[in-house]
């Protein structure tokens, strides 16, 4: 090694080690995540072939607006993270702040979206427990619907908003110029997190919003 | 890669003035233990952390047993009872036996081994650490606050709607604990892929490192499973969700099903790194080259991922579809195929070799025995009738006991003192040693063998009164537990003698091979070499014993 | 450094074609055309998670290792889907007794 980086922690030998060693880790995680998720598909999956009628009529109740622009917007902020990685591997400093900014702006308008959305069903009474009201001979099983429904879209939600907090603490970062073209991988780590999340969103609309709507 | 040079950050470098210096006495103060990132020094608050819960937990086992002396309920009521064995379990399996051997002797040996200078995040490591001591704290508190009745399993409707007790605190503490799990078997697999020294190739690895990558991949695929299932007991006791309430048209299976992906691999979490132990153990006292090398850690990676495909022998008896049974049934005879080969090699690599009885070999032997049994009667579980019969009697005990405290706890054991000297510098006092390695083979069979017999005969587990003619095979197996309890008390104490009064250990006590034992001091320094090792030769080179030249 | 810097129109092509199949499969769910309803939904939504893992994750670009990696977790939510559906479609078809207090009385 010609010299060694700043960013270069002792127990590696040289930047691309340690690159390449963090985006496995990252990936590794992500593995965790889709089992983490994979879960609750599980529990959707089967459910799902029990009560089809169940999950038809629950699905009507969610707004497909709403869940249309959601998606639209993850896409986008997708697109915007992507674009951050891109300048951050070509060391332009305030390019990476922008695109980051962007992506948080996109995140918290997904969150924003998502919280009036919450606040309809609850106030419908669709939140699962004590208070759910649906007037149906099979409203149990379209409680678990909603069950499903909440514990989905929450812990996406929860997953955002961590996001969200990564996000913020790269923006500092890059504003201070702690990467370029040589040391980036806490941008480009950040961004795999974040399309795993866009990814887990891509399922779960059409599976919660576009059933039973012919 | 390069043998680069060694760059310590500066905090770092205050500690090298004093040439004799080693990762015990790089730093004295609480801050320097608390806050290292050295896989060494958390693989030691690990240890610590672990006996804590061990001893806890064989508390409970303690009042399990007197209890089941008599048929009489007479020391607590069957409430009392079920918290017993249920935080009995709950203690030794999530916060004992998974963390055990992976994250005290695969923390400190498995950079050791490949040549590196510390895992591949140890910052990532000591928050593992953390995020295990907090979940331990959760279910401290829950046991503080009156226990938990559930059995460690969880099983729904019971824990969701129905148990009084403290379960979202449990479910909380196991909750978090899995995080570290996860955190530590992805740290390793990272490690294993990116830190290997030059010319450790994979098929030059020591078999311990090959064990702890497959384990490693079943932490990693399996915890988040079982996370989300506790996270919807949580969601169905705090909301009233449904999801596993027959009531509300749930279906409680589906816990089980979650539950078990997880839970059935969790068990080769525990025996997997033992068998890694084993490995390394067997091939130093029969001063030979292990057996079928590339057999033994290919099967250790067919365990982990076959491991994956029969969790429904759990669920024979639970309503469960027949055909998916029999289809679990089937698969659960091919995970023996993997590990009779470990035991085949093990055996072969004995053969003609130069054996010594030491310590750490004695506690391999009895493993080796008391797997395979606990392996065969795995079979007869595994077969679908046949559990019909015994399920959820003392047989089930017996077996699972077999392997996680024949098997696992035996392989902790081995593994401890096999790297005694290496993790303190100092030696044990071997005659003690081998007393209490004797202790314990007699009393675990005291122990667990009646209770083959009592489940056979038809006792159910699970329940503190029992009739009459089951109780001088009771009384056996707490007698048993009795001498157990003393045989794990003996090498605590002596190992505690041993940190400050044992004899000083050299690099190599043994004569074994690996970098740990042939490049490293003893104990090692803080950053474990004082150049990064080449390696030239595949692992457990040893001499042809005299019969073979 | 061994990054790849993919150039920046190719994300472009990957935005739009998300965006689009979104709109095809919102399109899609109001005609009705029974179970080919899911595997079209299904079939989109793979679609487009795997643009988003080949391109914005540059799995297309990385080494096999990460696809390995990227296929594991996928694989093994295969096998804890598939075991589970199992048991429950194969679940009634022996019929079994109402238990208790139902059948045989």
């Amino acid at each position: 090694m010609a010299h060694e980086h700043a960013a270069l922690q002792h127990h590696f030998d040289d930047m691309d080690q340690q690159l390449e060693a963090s985006t496995l880790g990252m990936w590794a995680f992500l593995i965790t995540e889709v089992l983490f998720f994979g879960g609750l598909f599980a529990g959707y999956l089967i459910y799902r072939t029990k009560f089809p009628e169940a999950f038809d009529l629950g699905s009507h109740e969610l707004d497909i607006k709403f869940g249309a622009i959601n998606t639209a917007v993850l896409i986008g902020s997708s697109l915007t993270m992507v674009l951050a990685v891109y300048f951050a591997q070509l060391g332009q400093r305030m390019k990476i702040v922008f695109f980051l900014f962007a992506t948080l702006v996109l995140g918290g308008t997904f969150l924003g979206i998502k919280a009036v959305e919450y606040s309809h069903k609850i106030h419908d009474g669709l939140l699962p427990g004590p208070g759910f009201t649906f007037d149906s001979p099979i409203a149990d099983q379209v409680r678990i619907f909603f069950s499903f429904y909440f514990a989905m879209t929450g812990l996406h939600a929860f997953h955002m908003i961590i996001g969200a907090g990564l996000l913020s603490w790269l923006m500092y970062n890059a504003w201070q110029g702690k990467y370029d073209s040589s040391y980036n991988t806490p941008v480009e780590l950040v961004g795999l997190y974040w399309h795993f999340v866009d990814i887990v969103w891509i399922f779960l609309f059409p599976l919660l919003y576009l059933i039973g709507r012919n | 890669m390069s043998t680069a040079v060694f760059k310590p950050s500066k905090s770092q470098l205050a500690d090298q003035s004093d040439g004799a210096s080693n990762y015990l006495n790089a730093g004295f103060s609480a801050k320097s233990w608390l806050l290292t990132v050295d896989h060494k020094r958390i693989a030691i608050l690990y240890l610590i952390s672990i006996t804590l819960f061990f001893f806890l937990g064989g508390l409970f086992a303690v009042l399990i047993r007197l209890e089941l002396l008599t048929p009489q309920g007479d020391l607590m009521q069957a409430e009392t009872y079920n918290k017993m064995f249920t935080m009995h379990g709950i203690v030794m399996i999530f916060f004992f036996l998974i963390p055990s051997i992976p994250a005290v002797l695969g923390n400190f040996l498995i950079p050791l081994m490949i040549g590196a200078k510390d895992l591949a995040f140890p910052r990532i490591n000591l928050l593992s650490w953390y995020i295990y001591s907090v979940g331990g704290l959760f279910t401290f508190a829950a046991i503080v606050f009156g226990g938990v009745d559930t059995g460690w399993t969880f099983y729904t409707p019971y824990s969701s709607t129905y148990s009084n007790s403290n379960v979202i605190l449990v479910a909380v503490g196991v909750f978090i604990t899995g995080f570290s799990s996860i955190l530590t078997g992805l740290n390793f697999i990272v490690t294993i892929h990116k830190m290997r020294a030059p010319g450790m190739t994979w098929f030059r690895l020591p078999l311990f490192v090959w064990a702890h990558y497959a384990t490693s991949i079943i932490q990693v695929l399996g915890t988040p499973v079982v996370t989300a299932a506790i996270m919807l007991i949580g969601l169905e006791r705090l909301f009233g969700f449904g999801i596993f309430d027959p009531k509300l048209g749930g279906d409680p299976l589906l816990f089980q099903h979650l539950f078990w992906f997880y839970s059935h691999p969790a068990v080769y979490i525990m025996i997997l790194p033992g068998m890694g132990v084993i490995s390394e153990v067997i091939t130093c006292f029969a001063k030979k080259k292990v057996f079928g090398y590339s057999f033994i850690a290919f099967s250790s990676i067919a365990i982990a991922v076959l491991g994956f495909l029969v969790w429904g022998h759990h669920m024979f008896t639970s309503g469960q579809s027949v055909y998916t049974s029999l289809v679990f049934s089937i698969l659960t005879f091919l995970v023996a195929v993997p590990s009779a080969i470990k035991v085949f090699n093990w055996t072969a690599t004995l053969y003609k070799g130069a054996v010594s009885y030491d310590a750490p070999m004695l506690y391999a032997l009895g493993f080796i025995g008391l797997f395979t049994i606990g392996g065969l009667t795995g079979i007869f579980l595994g077969t679908l009738a046949v559990d019909v019969h015994v399920h959820d009697t003392y047989f089930v005990v017996a077996h699972f006991h077999y392997i996680m405290v024949g098997g696992a706890i035996m392989a902790y054991m081995a593994g401890l003192h096999f790297w005694w000297p290496k993790i303190t510098g100092r030696l044990y006092p071997e005659g003690w040693a081998r007393f209490s390695a004797l202790v314990i083979f007699i009393g675990f069979h005291l122990t667990f063998f009646p209770q083959f017999i009592v489940g056979y005969l038809g006792m159910p587990r699970r329940y503190h009164v029992y009739p009459e003619e089951f109780q001088i095979l009771n009384v056996l197996s707490t007698a048993g537990a009795t001498i157990l309890g003393v045989g794990y008390l003996i090498p605590l104490i002596y190992f505690t003698w041993s940190l400050k009064s044992g004899p000083k250990a050299s690099a190599n006590p043994w004569g074994a091979k690996g970098l740990e034992w042939e490049k490293a001091s003893s104990p090692p320094s803080q950053y474990n070499f004082e150049k990064t090792p080449v390696v030239t030769e595949e692992a457990y080179d040893y001499e042809p014993t005299i019969w073979l030249k | 450094m061994s990054q790849h810097i993919v150039p920046m129109r190719v994300y472009f092509v990957i935005f739009f074609s998300l965006l689009i199949l979104t709109a095809v499969t919102v399109w899609v769910a109001f005609f009705d055309l029974g179970a080919v309803n899911d595997a079209v939904a299904l079939g989109i939504a793979t679609t487009k998670a795997m643009l988003v893992i080949l391109y914005f994750m540059h799995v297309r670009y990385s080494s096999k290792l990460t696809w390995i990696f990227a296929a594991t977790g996928f694989l093994f939510l295969i096998i804890l889907l598939a075991f589970t559906l199992s048991d429950v479609l194969t679940r009634d078809w022996i019929p079994v007794s109402a238990g208790w207090g139902g059948g045989a009385q």
